[in-house]
Formats: structure tokens, sequence, C-alpha cells
């Protein structure tokens, strides 16, 4: 079988086995923190390399495809590089090696314990938001959805205090809950009707659904969305305020990007690969995913606007912006399906940049709540100025990466005139700019309650990350062709260049 | 010439090293002897599932007397199966058992405890290769026998009351099976298996055949703890030694459930136990409640033994349901579960067989924070945890992707509905274990700990991996299975 593989399905296989290698390397070199931090951002530096190497090929059309075991006759465990996919590997795979730099300054900071462990499962967490990414069937994709709540569940309750162990009560049981007791059932009917679960482009279902009952498709749909907790569609977000008793990077990395974006990844890919955006157009009982979409974003702004822990008012603010990507993708235009793409890789870039200042405050002046941070701007220059720009990007204005996807939303929903949806994202983006620009415009404009003299930047390692995402996030602006040109490979709005 | 004789050697050798441990009379020796027979007899196995693959069936005629008159031991795949699942545990528990048993046991009694040990191993395997009804209640009673004794070696006195409990209950489920069995013989004159199947074939359903299958289906539903026929299986597992429980909990029910699944589709046939006695009608809904009632009892366990028995109950649920489903996916459910089962039942037990040898004893409060000073053990018991709640890439994966799947079949949503909730309720009780171990504070009296040694480590993760690899490299169990299942239903369900 390895013979018979091509070099690109031989480096997505290495995109693979290099965080579990990883993983082993960093247990292995525990005892010697310096080593095992090396260790941690090699392994991050060649996966990017390896992904990154991938992206040519992906552009001009090569889908490569590897099966590596088939546990029941019939359903694989296989893998398939598509456009999609490619985005979220690339997205996640660009901020593990700036979070690795992030965690070296903020656990060091912070004199955390168990570091070899938390390194460890944050390289397994990274194998299976490849394993998710690159899923050629929903099988494979159930396995490693699975594989990522787990291996997060350490990083959660990290602290290992009854804090940690309630947050990780909520986080497990959400997560669990719903995947075996929705997603699960909806994996095997799919199987049962369909006799496959393969992702096939124009959807699986395509076929088949027009002769099946509409309740049937309604309900398999149900399953989908709300099996696929970690998308946060309300009332399933319960979890994501849960796990904010993560150590900040945790809550950057896995609850901003890795595991949220798999949750989202997923619901477009069910959308796109599955069901087929044509075959939903005409299903009655799927419209509900627009308004509950629409319900999630207002209603979580809505309660970021009351929370005064940062932190906390950064997790409702993704729970919000997490239903964008939903929202998008249940526009059912090919046009948003692009801004939904898009938005992943948008919303990563800059919610990871607030987190990272989140903590980066806290690491600096021990700051937790909202209220604490009049004038703190001059006294953390660089981190606040990211702040700044992360919130931009919430907001979806110039120059920040959300403004990007945002527009493609808007333009789908116009197009296929759903003014609902339009008067969301309008309305959203108030309330955005309701609960970040006062943050940033009193750590700046606002003097200072304490002593100005006690604290200054946060650690070298930890304004180094939050600077270069908060750059990512411009730049992604600027330079919006490939991510752009992968999401209309997954609309079909663009063909390939070779094929 | 040695090859030839490999059905009799599996059951043979195990009984011949009983007496030969008692004699050696010292615990070391015996238990050198116990554990080389116990892999001798796991290679036996390995050879005749190899021989038997491809579909052929072994006969042995023991003293060269011709069935239907003699003893024949019969290997087909399914015997092969269950040998191999059977042998494998023995042959993974009883390198554990030294170390284990000498903290759990008095001296004096080890060798008295390797002897049982082999004679209850004897009994299992010859349940399974044996042709012969008769010889199934002779050996059905050796392993019994011995079953009872090695429960009463228990620490705790209340081992003695559980084991007479279960000495109780299993003498009334052998002799229901031998009621059913000395019906059967009036009835066609014969005590081989594959004659009576043929005999009753092509007989007209008398009241004397319905009740002879009553009486054999209640029996070995004793036997296997079928809800609601399980009250000893609690106490029985959870006061044994835990090496006991380990290999019970692994073998003892399977192999009764192997003995029903031999009556019902060899003997009897599925058109018979299906088409004229509806045993589905009762099965089903024991089968469901026992699922559902056994994992919410599970749920509010201190000891977690106990936990893990009523678990076992809800286990042996899922495989009634799957033969309840009388449909070659429902079979092939739960002839996989049987084995999977097997696998993380004994992972799990072997985790707290350890954490039982450092700690003293495996109740809630005890192992508070013992995950600190114990990783490998706690690791070993998380994943096993995993696999039975079914998390995919493990073998409760498997097992329960089939059982979801005869069910869809089926139509039957509410059986698909209760799979899923009472996996979730799986997650309720082992997670309590696992908050417990990882979270809590070690209790301030409790004398310090350190890691399990390597000889009780290495086979629990031999069974961990073993849960892992059949998860995913699945060619073995799934392709048996079907097979096993689509032979047993070749007559079709229809009277």
């Amino acid at each position: 079988m390895i013979a018979a593989m091509d070099s690109d399905a031989l480096r997505m296989v290495l995109a693979l086995a290099l965080p579990l290698a990883g993983a082993v390397g960093i247990w292995v070199t525990g005892r010697w923190a310096n080593l095992r931090e090396g260790v941690t951002l090699v392994t991050a530096g060649l996966l990017l390399l390896t992904v990154l190497s991938l992206l040519p090929a992906v552009l001009a059309g090569a889908r490569p495809e590897w099966v590596f075991a088939e546990p029941i006759p019939g359903i694989a465990i296989a893998l398939r590089l598509e456009p999609l996919g490619m985005l979220f590997a690339a997205v996640a795979s660009l901020l593990w090696p700036i979070n690795s730099v992030y965690s070296i300054g903020y656990m060091r900071g912070n004199a955390e314990q168990h570091q070899t462990r938390f390194y460890v499962f944050f390289a397994i967490a990274l194998f299976a938001t490849m394993g998710v990414a690159f899923s050629a069937n929903l099988f494979t994709l159930f396995l490693f959805y699975e594989i990522l709540t787990l291996s997060t569940y350490p990083l959660v309750t990290h602290k290992g205090n009854d804090a940690a162990r309630a947050g990780g009560r909520v986080y497990l049981g959400i997560l669990i809950a719903t995947s075996i007791g929705l997603l699960l059932p909806a994996v095997i009917w799919t199987q049962a009707i369909a006799g496959s679960t393969e992702f096939i482009p124009g959807g699986l279902l395509a076929n088949i659904a027009p002769a099946l009952p509409p309740v049937v498709v309604g309900l398999l749909f149900f399953l989908f969305m709300y099996g696929i907790g970690k998308a946060a569609l309300m009332p399933m977000h319960r979890w994501l305020p849960a796990a904010m008793v993560a150590p900040t990077p945790v809550s950057a990395l896995l609850h901003a990007v890795a595991v949220v974006k798999a949750g989202v990844f997923s619901v477009v890919k069910v959308i796109v690969f599955t069901f087929g955006i044509e075959t939903l157009q005409g299903v009655a009982a799927a419209q509900w995913l627009l308004y509950i979409a629409a319900f999630t974003i207002i209603l979580g702004s809505l309660i970021a606007l009351r929370q005064d822990n940062l932190k906390r008012r950064l997790a409702y603010s993704t729970v919000s912006q997490l239903s964008y990507v939903v929202l998008g993708a249940a526009i059912l235009a090919p046009l948003s399906v692009v801004g939904a793409a898009l938005h992943i890789a948008a919303h990563a870039f800059g919610k990871i940049t607030l987190f990272f200042a989140a903590g980066a405050i806290y690491t600096a002046a021990h700051k937790t709540e909202v209220s604490q941070l009049r004038g703190i701007g001059w006294r953390m220059p660089w981190t606040m100025t990211a702040f700044a720009i992360g919130s931009l990007s919430m907001i979806g204005v110039p120059p920040a990466a959300g403004f990007i996807s945002k527009w493609y939303i808007l333009a789908g929903a116009l197009e296929t005139g759903q003014l609902l949806a339009v008067g969301v994202v309008v309305l959203s983006t108030l309330l955005n700019a309701a609960y970040f620009a006062p943050i940033v415009f009193s750590a700046f404009a606002r003097p200072a309650d304490d002593d100005p003299a006690d604290h200054g930047e946060a650690p070298l390692p930890i304004v180094i990350a939050l600077t270069a995402t908060a750059a990512l996030t411009v730049l992604l602006f600027l330079f919006h062709q490939v991510p752009l040109e992968l999401a209309d490979q997954l609309v079909g709005r663009s063909a390939p260049a070779a094929g | 010439m040695i090859l030839d004789n490999l059905p009799a050697l599996l059951v043979v050798l195990p009984l011949l090293g009983a007496p030969l441990c008692l004699l050696l009379s010292r615990g070391r020796p015996a238990w050198v002897v116990a554990t080389l027979i116990a892999w001798t007899v796991l290679a036996i196995s390995i050879v005749l599932l190899w021989q038997v693959r491809a579909g052929g069936v072994l006969h042995y005629a023991f003293g060269d007397w011709e069935p239907p008159w003699g003893i024949d031991y019969v290997v087909d795949r399914l015997a092969a199966y269950v040998l191999l699942i059977v042998s494998a545990i023995g042959a993974v528990v009883l390198p554990y058992s030294w170390r284990s048993v000498s903290r759990e046991i008095p001296a004096r009694l080890h060798a008295i405890f390797y002897t049982l040990l082999l004679l209850c191993l004897a009994g299992l395997l010859g349940i399974v290769i044996t042709g012969d009804a008769f010889n199934l209640f002779v050996l059905l009673e050796i392993s019994s026998l011995s079953t009872y004794a090695l429960i009463s070696l228990g620490r705790n006195r209340r081992a003695l009351t559980s084991s007479y409990q279960y000495l109780i209950m299993g003498t009334i489920g052998a002799t229901f099976y031998i009621i059913g069995v000395g019906l059967l013989y009036m009835l066609t004159g014969t005590l081989n298996m594959a004659d009576i199947a043929a005999r009753i074939a092509s007989m007209e359903g008398s009241s004397t055949l319905h009740t002879a299958f009553a009486f054999i289906v209640v029996g070995l539903a004793l036997k296997l703890a079928m809800f609601p026929l399980h009250l000893w299986l609690p106490n029985a597992y959870a006061f044994a030694p835990s090496v006991v429980t380990a290999f019970l909990a692994a073998t003892a029910t399977k192999v009764a459930l192997y003995a029903m699944i031999r009556f019902v589709y060899t003997v009897f046939g599925p058109a018979f136990t299906f088409g004229e006695m509806h045993v589905q009608l009762l099965v089903l809904p024991l089968a469901a409640a026992g699922v559902f009632i056994g994992s919410v009892v599970a749920a509010f366990q201190h000891g977690i033994k106990r936990m893990l028995a009523y678990s076992s109950v809800a286990q042996i649920g899922y495989m009634l349901l799957g033969i309840g489903a009388m449909s070659v996916t429902g079979l092939t459910a739960a002839l996989l579960h049987l084995f999977n089962h097997a696998l993380m039942k004994g992972a799990l037990f072997l985790a707290v067989g350890a954490l039982v040898y450092r700690i003293g004893g495996s109740r809630l409060h005890e192992i508070a924070g013992a995950a600190r000073d114990m990783p490998w053990t706690m690791a070993a018991f998380v994943l096993g945890g995993l696999s039975l709640i079914g998390v995919p890439g493990t073998v409760g994966f498997i097992s329960k992707w089939y059982l979801i799947q005869a069910a869809l079949e089926n139509g039957w949503w509410p059986v698909v509905v209760l799979v899923l909730v009472t996996s979730l309720v799986a997650v309720v009780y082992i997670w309590r274990v696992v908050e417990t171990a990882y979270f809590a504070e070690r209790p301030a009296d409790a004398p310090p700990v350190s890691e399990a040694p390597l000889v009780l480590l290495l086979p629990t993760w031999v069974l961990v991996g073993a849960n892992l690899y059949f998860g995913i490299a699945t060619g073995l169990t799934v392709g048996l299975a079907t097979d096993i299942a689509v032979g047993l239903y070749a007559g079709g369900v229809a009277p």
C-alpha cells in the first residue's frame, strides 16, 4: 500500500504522523524542559512546512487519498485532501508554532505544573485536528472528532482543582453526549440509507434524499447539526464558557481554533459533502438551522456584552462568531458558503490574538476582569494594539480579515434574498462593536487606577506570538487570494487549474 | 499424531495439570505449571482456529467410540472463536496471578488456588469444544464447582456468602439444564448434539420438546446472568479475589452464552427457537431491561468491582439483544461483543486488581487521587473504560456499531436509543472513577503508594492493546463473527 502512494498522499499522512511522533518525543524528553520545548517547536515547524507543501497540489486540483484500515467491511478509516480541509489544516498548523512560542512563555511565566503532560496532549490534539481536516468519510471524521474531545479533556482540566473538574465535566458531558447521542446515530443512519459515509462533492445524499420523506431528511439533518456539539449551536454552547478554566494557550488554540473550528468545519463538510447545498435548498425541514444560527449570533453577543470576565466575554463572542460560519452554510448560497469557509480562517486569527492578549494581561498584571483594564494600553502597548486589531476583525471592518468573510456571507444572503440573515449580520456587527470597542477605548483613553510602575509588557515569547497573529489578521485581509481560491473550489465556483 | 489429538489435549492438559498443582503443594511451582499449561492451551487454540478458519469442522471421537455413542469433540469456527478468547484470557491472567494472589490469598492455599483455576479453565474449554449434551453438563459442573471454591477464597468474609449464593443459583441452573437434556434424551434417545438436532428436525413440535427447550434455555440463562437471573453476579464479582474476578468476568458468562447459542442455533435451530417458541418475545424485553437497569445501577455503586459487575449485566443484555434481533447482523453483533467484552472487562478488572494490590481496596474513596502515584494503572483503566463506552478506535465501538445496525435493520428505534443512552450512562460511571482517581486528594490517613509492579502492568496492557488493536484491525473478529452468523442462520428464521 505504501509503495502505491504518491508523494502528496505521503505528505498528507506525514501531517498526521508528525504531531503523533512529536507527542512521543515530548514525553521522552520530558525531563529536560528546554529539549522538550525544542521538540514541540521543531514538530510544529515541520508540520507547517508539510501542510504548506500540499497547498500547490490542492490548488492544482490534486485530491490525494489514503486508506489506513477497514474496521467494518465497507467502512474505512481513510484520508482525502480537499480544499476546505486544506484550509482548515493550514490555519491550524500555521497557528501551532506561534501558539507553542506563546505556551512556553505562558506556562513558564505562570509556573504551571505538569508541563510535559500539557505539551503531550497538545500534540495529540493537533494530530486529531489534522485527522478531522483530512477525513475522507463521516466515520473517520467521527473517530478523530472523539479523539479531539478526549485529548483536550486533560488540557481543559489542567489545573486539577475543583473548578477545573466542574468545567471538565460540562465540557466532556456536552461534547460526548451530543456526539454519541446524536452524531453517531446520524452517521450510522447515513450508512444505512446511502450504504456509505463517503464525502462526495455535490453531496452523498444528493440523489437519495429527494426520494426520502422530508421528515427523515429533516431529522437526520437535525441529528447532524446538534450532534456536532463543537459548533456550539445554542443550546449546546455551554461547554465553551465552561472550558475557559483551561490555561490560556489551551483556550487560544483549542477553543478559538482547533476544537470549535473542527465543529464548524464538520458542519460545513456535512452540509456541502453529505447533503449537498442544492439538496438542502429543496428541504423545508432544513430551514430552521438559519434561524437557530441567527439566534445564537445575537444571543451570544448579548451575553458577551454582560460579561466582566475577559475570557468569558471572549468565549461568548466565540459562540456568536461560530454561528456566522453555520449561518453562512445555512444560507445555502455558494457565495455565503465561501464566506463560511473564509470565516473559519479569519475568526481563527482574530480570536487567537484576543486570547493571547487576555493571557498576556493575566501573566503580566494578573488581571482577569474587563473593568480592571483601564489605562493598561500604555503599559502593554504591543498587547493592546494586537487586541485592537483582533477586535476589528471580530467586528468585521477593514483592515482586518473578518471583513472579507462577512462580505461574502452578506453577498450570499443578498443574492438569495435572505433579508433576515442580512439584518442579523448588521445587528451583530453593532453588538460586536459594543462589547469590544469599550475595552480598547478604556485601555488607552482612561487613566489607570493603580500605580503604573507595578507591571510592564508581558514576557517576550508572548509578545512575539500575539504580534504575529495580529499581523496575520491584517495580512489575511490583504492577501486572501489563496484561501478564497480554496473556498471557491469547495463550492465549484472555480475549477482547479489542472482539472 | 499430536496434531490429531489437539482437541482432546485442550481439555486434558489443564485437567491433568490440576492434580499436579495439588501434588506440588507449594505456590510457586504450581503457578509455573499452571502458566505453562495456559500458554500451551492458547497455542493449541490458535492452531485449531487456523485449521478450521476456512469453514472445516474437526471431530475427535474419545476412545475411538464413534459418535453418537461415544463422546464427540467438535471444533467448528464458532467453537474455535470462543476457545481462542477463553484461552487467551487464561494465558494473560495466569502470569498476572502470582503477585496478586500472594497478596490476597494466604500462602497455604496457593497450590489449591492454581488447581482450581486450571479445573475451571478445563471446564470452560470443555463446554465449548464438546459435542455431547451430557458431557457439557459434566464440564459445566467442573467449572462451576471450581468457581464456587475460587470465589470463596476472597479475603472478605462476605466472599463465603457470595459463593454460597452463587452455588445455590448455579446449581438450580445446572439442574434445569440437565432436566432439559433428560427430556431430550427421552424424546430422541441420544445425547450427541448433532444427532439430537437431526432427530428433532424431523419431529413434530411436542410439549416434551417445548419443555426441554424451556428448561435448557432458562438453566443457561441463569449461568450467563441474564436479567433478572443475574442476582448472584454482583456479589460474586465484588468479593472474589481480583484475579478470579477478571478471569470469570471475561470467560464464564461468555461460555454460558456460547452454550446458549449452541443450543438455540445448532441443536434446536433458529426456525424452531424464534418461529415456534417465540423466544425473542421473552429475551428482548428482559435484555433491554438488563441493559438499562444494569447501567443505571452501576452508576450508583461505590465499589469499582461491583460497579463493573453491574456493567457486565448490561453488557450481557447487549449480547442478548443481538440474539433477539433474529438476524445475521444481530448475531454478528452478539458474537463480536462476546469477544470484545471479554477484552474490555478483562483489562478493566486487571487494572482494578493492580489498584487492589497497592492500595488494598477498590472502593471509590480508597482510590481517590491514586492516578498521581499509579499513572500506568489508571491509564489502562481509562482506555478500558473508553472501550466499554464504545469510543471509536476501540473494540467497544465495533460491537455497538453492529448492534445499532441490527436494530436499524429491524426498524427498532427504541433499541437504538437504548444503546446510545446506556453508552452515555457508561460515560457517567467510568468518569466517576476517573474524576476520583485524577482530581480528588489522597485520603489523609492513606499510606503512600507506588506504581503497580511490571508483572501486573504487562498483562493489563496486553489486554488494553488488544482493545485498541481489534478496534481497528478487525479482520479476525468481524470476519469470523460474520461467517459464523451466516452459517448459523443458513436454515433461515421462518418456521
